[in-house]
């Protein structure tokens, strides 16, 4: 059987300039924040990104790898506002494909399904339709007492899919210990090449061992990579591995608001290696455990 | 303080907001922000108690519980997935906020200005388009003033009534927008062309108040009720159950 063993180094070689990359997680909640870094160290640039937004569209848009955001939020959750991707938009700095929600979830759905579209009242009515022109409308083929006229959302193909897990094995089967699958696995099947992260790559027979066979929400068949990156999605959550580093997010946040600080916080954690970034969160963690 | 029961305001638009869940049965209730998160709970503790509520990430909770804790009794799960399967289905009534609100119900939680360059970048529409044509949707507007109620919103996220009637039938067909509570009053748009229509204002707060606020003309009725006060086991139940760390007065001072 295929091992699908990769490092992050190994994930951003496969990826090249100008490709559409879905992030899996919601807001900042199991995001795969060790791509996401290992992208920013990248001289990939000019991306697509597919996201329902946290830090990573932050990061991504700070470093100048976004040409296009295509999303339905950008938020940090406990703030609300993502201060990166705020700024770059008020600069006019940001291109974007503004969907609803559940839009971004049927255009996933219709790539998964190798369907061109799907239909769904959501968007109309909405200035969602006024600022993509590229939409269109369907009308039902079927009689009905009222005739119907829906958002035909069109597929969104991804050339690549970013996803942080619990655990997976080294073919690429893996597991959300979490409340939430949020649409990973919609990320995955909607991709040419889906890559997984993971807490831990545990043997298959694990997987099983201590949880239900329902956790197992990724196939390895939707997958070309597995890459272990223990605390990987810091800063934010992945239950119950471990919450979301409140504290640290403010400091991203309190960062982002000034050229200065920002430049200290990329030096500090940004231009460097994944073990350098997870050393600087330990030891940060330390002094404040001092202090 | 005018109310006669010592109910702050925070208190007032809590039971206003409740109010909105009023007769839904079993529907998930799906509030966002604190006031509303506080009026859901409330509604579901006394006059409504077959609401779904979640504890705002994946679960369904039994009981009457505390903001900012877990709920005593899981009886559901629901991540993000299914609540849109459940919108969809129209088994829900969101009260979503709004940093814009236009007289037919319009609302932007996405930009401010030109949406190529906006002076204020919000959160992004998320999921008010598809709330708004799906199932019934009220607002909660903290901050009632004349930037927030504005004569045409920058940005139509959540979608209002004429917008609704000029995409024509899907749009309609499920669309119902039930209450916008303020700071200062409750309005509907029980109006032949569905304008916004002052129903109550609460206690303290005159009819001049709300026009002076209000940067659009509203339908008002030529008798204003006020809007109703707490219970008396409505404030124990926010002071004492649902609310003891008053998170209320920080989004509605007093």
């Amino acid at each position: 059987m295929a091992i699908k063993r990769m490092t992050e180094r190994d994930v951003v070689a496969e990826l090249s300039s100008g490709m559409t990359i879905g992030i899996g997680g919601w807001g900042s909640r199991r995001t795969p924040m060790s791509l996401v870094r290992a992208i920013l160290r990248s001289d990939l640039t000019d991306l697509t990104i597919v996201s329902y937004g946290g830090p990573d569209i932050g990061l991504l848009v700070s470093a100048g790898k976004v040409r296009r955001l295509v999303y339905g939020f950008v938020s940090l959750d406990s703030i609300a506002l993502e201060p990166h991707s705020r700024a770059a938009r008020q600069a006019g700095a940001l291109k974007v494909t503004e969907y609803d929600e559940g839009m971004l979830q049927g255009g996933l759905y219709a790539a998964a399904c190798r369907l061109p579209f799907l239909p769904t009242r959501a968007g109309l009515g909405s200035d969602v339709l006024r600022v993509n022109p590229h939409l269109r409308t369907v009308s039902s083929p079927y009689e009905e007492e009222e005739e119907e006229e829906l958002v035909a959302v069109p597929a969104l193909h991804l050339d690549a899919a970013l996803v942080h897990l619990n655990r997976a094995d080294d073919t690429g089967n893996a597991q959300y210990l979490g409340v939430d699958p949020y649409f990973d696995d919609l990320f995955c099947m909607a991709a040419e090449r889906a890559y997984v992260s993971c807490e831990r790559i545990v043997p298959t027979s694990e997987l099983t061992a201590a949880s239900p066979v329902q956790t197992l929400l990724i196939r390895r068949w939707m997958v070309h990579g597995v890459v272990e990156a223990p605390n990987g999605a810091h800063f934010t959550s992945c239950e119950p591995d471990y919450g979301r580093d409140e504290d640290f997010q403010r400091e991203y946040v309190r960062a982002a608001a000034d050229p200065e600080a920002w430049a200290q916080f990329r030096a500090r954690y940004l231009d460097v290696e994944e073990h350098e970034y997870q050393a600087a969160v330990a030891a940060r963690r330390a002094e404040a455990v001092r202090v | 303080m005018s109310t006669s029961n010592g109910a702050t305001r925070a208190e007032v638009c809590i039971v206003a907001c409740a109010e909105a869940w009023r007769g839904d049965g079993e529907v998930l209730a799906s509030p966002i922000g604190v006031i509303p998160t506080i009026a859901a709970r409330l509604a579901r503790a006394t006059f409504e108690p077959d609401l779904l509520i979640s504890d705002g990430e994946a679960l369904l909770g039994l009981g009457t519980w505390p903001v900012g804790e877990p709920p005593p009794v899981i009886e559901g799960w629901i991540p993000f997935r299914f609540i849109f399967d459940l919108l969809y289905a129209g088994r829900r009534h969101v009260m979503m906020g709004a940093s814009q609100i236009d007289p037919y119900g319009n609302t932007n939680i996405s930009a401010i200005g030109d949406y190529r360059r906006p002076t204020a970048q919000l959160v992004g529409v998320r999921g008010a388009p598809g709330n708004t044509v799906n199932h019934p949707t009220s607002y909660w507007i903290r901050k009632h003033a004349p930037r927030s109620f504005v004569p045409t919103v920058d940005m139509v996220s959540g979608v209002g009534y004429d917008r609704a009637a000029a995409a024509d039938t899907s749009a309609i067909r499920f669309h119902e927008l039930r209450r916008v509570v303020s700071n200062l009053a409750v309005f509907d748009f029980a109006t032949p062309d569905h304008r916004m229509r002052l129903v109550s204002v609460h206690p303290g707060v005159t009819v001049d108040e709300v026009v002076a606020s209000t940067g659009f003309e509203l339908v008002i009725p030529p008798d204003v009720p006020r809007t109703r006060e707490p219970t008396p086991q409505e404030l124990d139940l926010i002071r004492d159950v649902i609310d003891p760390r008053n998170l209320r007065f920080a989004e509605v001072p007093g």
